[in-house]
């Protein structure tokens, strides 16, 4: 198979300052990836790389096996359109009503009617648990909860197979936190989606997460299971998963994880 | 473009066939997702539409190599949003059909209002009254604060005032200027024409100084400064109110009347009539050498007319314009800047409402100065 994404020799430099050195990643299908780190250790500029916002220092970035580097306009506009992505705050157009935002992707495709449209939209918004009455809203009037979820509508429109979800239940509740892990867990299983995501939350981490990436020292220190991650001896783990915060959210999460009698 | 699954994925196909007991049956075929039907949707559509039509025909889904959301209601859809009677479906993909099952027909509420255009009306009154009511609790709250100032005065935003004269006045000397001395080589242009037929030509210094010094000077500064400066202040305030910097003042109990709205009302005031003596002194540059070139009046004698035709009192005018225009701007643009709602389109607007009202309080403050001082500064003495 195909690997999904491919990072290979990737640097990533600000002027002396060195974010990443020397990085590979590969991500498979149907596979979920979190991407944990501490605060400044490039999560966020990683995944921003593998959408192409940002450019590397060196080293190649390849999706569904295409370089977006170096490739035609149309072909990384291909690209694009065969992944969705949810921003931390949503980023909902708004000037546009929820309606509207959800249908964008769709009616740029210039492939539908109205009417196809209307449907496709509704259809989403069931899927995302969102009540169709509020389709004429604008994102100006709905909660953080409502926005994320009407954003994972939007990026779920064009039956992506791969989904990028940055920070996905900061800012909810402990409750609506929870309730978006398993809207998002049951939308991994039904469409079969490769999931990459940026989290600080253990809760979300533990519950979704089949493989984790850890990112410290300018490169991955680990990336496999949580019980591979659990295993390295490194401060930042330690601190992260061992901490009095990790070990409620790993036992609460019933995890049945060997600490390496550690405790 | 590479597929991510090994196995060749076919296009989409609907074939029609009679089976062995007379049946018509339709079999699809190939990929049935977003990426094979982005460029056929429409072909097939009304093919679908077509066979759906006898409601008779087998209908035989099993074949589906791929199928998605996108393309499972596009077949629903021309079925009529209803199941088929004789449906053979993949096990895999019975899924999608079953979230359309579900899906309740809804349709976007679009309430019809025969009382609109009275509503509108009454809308666009109210909301003019509380533009005003608006403007005028600014005014108080913005005297209220000062109070506190007059008690202390070196606490006062000096700093931001004299920043804000900076940006609203030094960095307009450039533009102010040359649509000044544009506007005077083409005054002075139109008005030679006329007068040479009337063998009158050294009233062009009478019609310039009097046109420029105490009309064209003033509005022509205020309008190029509500658009650079108060478009600015507007888009300024109404971006800190987006990222609540406005409420972190008031935690804070810093008044943001006293730290931001004070400075560049006071700066507007201060800078303003400054600007309008530069613009109207470069449009009679302008002016004069224009009236040189078509009339054979001298540069030098120009301006030694000037004193005699322009009483001094309309320099004065056009400097106490100055300061109520200016202020006029601030006062308008900070107004709209605070109400602006946390979202970019209401910027947007904010900041298009800002400038056009500046400019029409601009000039109607211009025709209530003519009214008021419609005996000073005009008759030659």
């Amino acid at each position: 198979m195909t690997p999904v994404i491919e990072v290979a020799g990737l640097w990533t430099q600000f002027g002396d300052h060195i974010v990443h050195r020397d990085l590979n990643l590969t991500v498979m299908p149907g596979e979920v990836v979190s991407l944990v780190g501490g605060s400044g250790s490039g999560k966020t500029t990683l995944m921003r790389q593998i959408l192409g916002l940002e450019q590397p220092t060196r080293g190649t970035v390849k999706v569904f096996g295409i370089p977006l580097q170096g490739s035609s306009a149309q072909l990384v506009q291909k690209i694009r359109r065969r992944w969705g992505v949810l921003f931390q705050e949503g980023a909902l157009y708004s000037a546009l009503s929820v309606f509207d935002n959800i249908a964008l992707p769709l009616r740029e495709l210039h492939a539908f009617d109205e009417d196809f449209v209307h449907d496709m939209v509704m259809l989403k918004l069931d899927m995302v648990d969102i009540e169709r009455r509020h389709a004429a809203k604008m994102p100006a009037d709905l909660s953080g909860g409502m926005i994320k979820r009407i954003a994972l509508a939007r990026a779920l429109v064009l039956e992506p197979e791969l989904v990028f979800l940055d920070e996905p239940t900061a800012g909810l509740d402990p409750d609506r936190s929870e309730s978006f892990v398993k809207l998002i867990q049951s939308l991994h299983q039904a469409l079969n989606l490769t999931v990459v995501m940026v989290t600080h939350d253990l809760d979300t981490l533990v519950s979704l997460s089949d493989k984790i990436a850890v990112l410290a020292e300018q490169k991955l220190i680990v990336y496999g299971t949580l019980k591979e991650a659990i295993a390295v001896e490194h401060p930042f783990i330690l601190n992260f998963f061992l901490g009095e915060r990790g070990l409620r959210a790993l036992s609460a999460a019933g995890a049945s994880v060997k600490l390496n009698g550690r405790n | 473009m590479q597929q991510v699954s090994a196995p060749a994925v076919s296009d989409p196909e609907v074939r029609q066939t009679r089976t062995a007991d007379g049946a018509q049956t339709v079999a699809l075929t190939g990929a049935w997702d977003i990426r094979a039907l982005e460029s056929r949707a429409r072909g097939l559509q009304s093919q679908l539409v077509q066979l759906a039509s006898d409601p008779g025909m087998h209908w035989d889904l099993s074949r589906i190599q791929r199928l998605d959301h996108i393309g499972a209601l596009l077949i629903w859809q021309a079925w009529g949003k209803r199941r088929p009677v004789q449906l053979a479906l993949a096990q895999a993909h019975a899924a999608f059909f079953s979230h359309l099952d579900s899906a309740a027909p809804a349709a976007l509420p679009t309430p019809f209002d025969a009382l609109r255009p009275v509503r509108a009306l009454g809308e666009a009154i109210m909301l003019t009254t509380e533009h005003l009511l608006g403007v005028s609790q600014l005014i108080g709250q913005i005297l209220i604060d000062s109070i506190g100032l007059l008690r202390h005065p070196l606490r006062g935003p000096w700093r931001e005032i004299s920043a804000s004269v900076f940006r609203v006045g030094t960095q307009a000397l450039g533009i102010t200027a040359l649509v000044g001395f544009l506007i005077g080589v083409v005054l002075s242009y139109l008005s030679a024409e006329q007068l040479k037929a009337f063998g009158a030509n050294i009233f062009i210094i009478n019609l310039l100084g009097m046109g420029i010094i105490r009309e064209l000077g003033p509005v022509i500064a205020a309008v190029l400064v509500a658009g650079r400066s108060g478009s600015a202040i507007t888009a300024q305030l109404g971006v800190m109110r987006v990222t609540e910097e406005l409420d972190a003042l008031s935690v804070m109990g810093i008044p943001h009347t006293v730290r931001l709205i004070l400075p560049k009302i006071v700066a507007l005031a201060i800078a303003m009539p400054l600007l309008i003596l530069w613009t109207s002194g470069i449009a009679l540059i302008g002016g004069a050498i224009a009236a040189n070139t078509q009339l054979g009046i001298s540069v030098n004698s120009f301006f030694s007319g000037l004193p005699a035709a322009v009483p001094t009192v309309n320099i004065w005018l056009a400097m106490g314009k100055g300061v109520v225009f200016g202020a006029l701007i601030a006062l308008v643009a900070c107004h709209f800047g605070l109400r602006v709602q946390p979202n970019t389109e209401s910027l947007g607007i904010g900041t298009t409402n800002s400038v056009v009202s500046s400019i029409t309080a601009v000039i109607v403050a211009d025709a209530v100065f003519a009214v008021i001082f419609s005996d000073v500064g005009i008759s030659l003495s």
